[in-house]
């Protein structure tokens, strides 16, 4: 591919400003990024080698632009320990002391249909927001940005075992909230 | 062999890292007898797939 002009860019916004606020969970701070990310890739344009398509391109761009702010507040502490119950305790919550489910998951049958029911995503943003602040991040930069355990250890200064944690606990609130509002509750 | 809590630790940790062959085995035997845990690791493959499709702008407007 050629180097692109500004209207090949801007028609990746969209889909570049979705990746942020999952990521960024704040609208104005996704739009500065986007923003800085299209500027950047204006300027840097001539440097694009044509080996990937302007997508990738300008994911890679964001993806430096977003590591960048969560480290950023990492090191500033704006990144707070949850409050209330530690994500340790959020896991002990669903077990017995046995080690089995509090509730055993259900199966979800066919659960891909649910991929083409508009009200599921709705449940599914609702389910996402409701994992504590940190946890979410995390997350989001595992799921989303698909960095490894050690780019998310190295960008946020954090050990692999305390990462594996959130990233448990992540799913399985992820899980339960999805299985209690969409896929029927358990014992179904 | 390991707990459902362990197990459901380990298969989560399998989506970040790649698991001892001691982990692999007790995974294994586990996931023979255990219908939730299954049902967790399919859901968890679900939910990895669901955000993806997500972010790339898959869901019906």
């Amino acid at each position: 591919m050629s180097a692109p002009g500004n209207e090949d860019l801007q028609q990746h916004r969209p889909y570049l400003l979705r990746y942020a606020v999952l990521q960024l969970r704040d609208a104005d701070v996704a739009e500065d990024v986007v923003q800085e990310t299209l500027l950047a890739a204006l300027e840097g344009r001539a440097g694009f080698s044509g080996k990937s398509s302007h997508k990738t391109w300008l994911t890679g761009i964001l993806k430096h632009k977003i590591i960048d702010v969560m480290r950023r507040k990492s090191r500033e502490q704006t990144l707070t320990p949850n409050e209330g119950e530690s994500d340790a305790d959020a896991i002990d919550a669903l077990f017995k002391h046995d080690g089995h489910w509090q509730q055993f998951p259900a199966s979800w049958g066919n659960p891909e249909r649910a991929l083409e029911d508009k009200r599921f995503w709705e449940m599914f943003e609702i389910c996402s927001q409701r994992m504590p602040e940190r946890t979410a991040r995390v997350f989001m930069m595992r799921e989303v940005m698909e960095l490894s355990s050690e780019e998310i250890c190295k960008a946020l200064d954090i050990t692999p075992t305390n990462l594996w944690v959130m990233l448990h606990r992540a799913r399985l609130s992820l899980r339960a909230c999805l299985e209690i509002n969409w896929f029927g509750g358990p014992g179904k | 062999m390991p707990s459902c809590k362990e197990v459901s630790k380990l298969l989560s940790q399998a989506q970040d890292r790649r698991l001892g062959w001691r982990e692999k085995l007790g995974l294994e035997l586990h996931l023979k007898l255990c219908d939730g845990c299954n049902n967790f690791r399919r859901q968890l493959d679900f939910i990895r797939a669901a955000v993806q499709r997500y972010r790339d702008g898959g869901k019906p407007r």
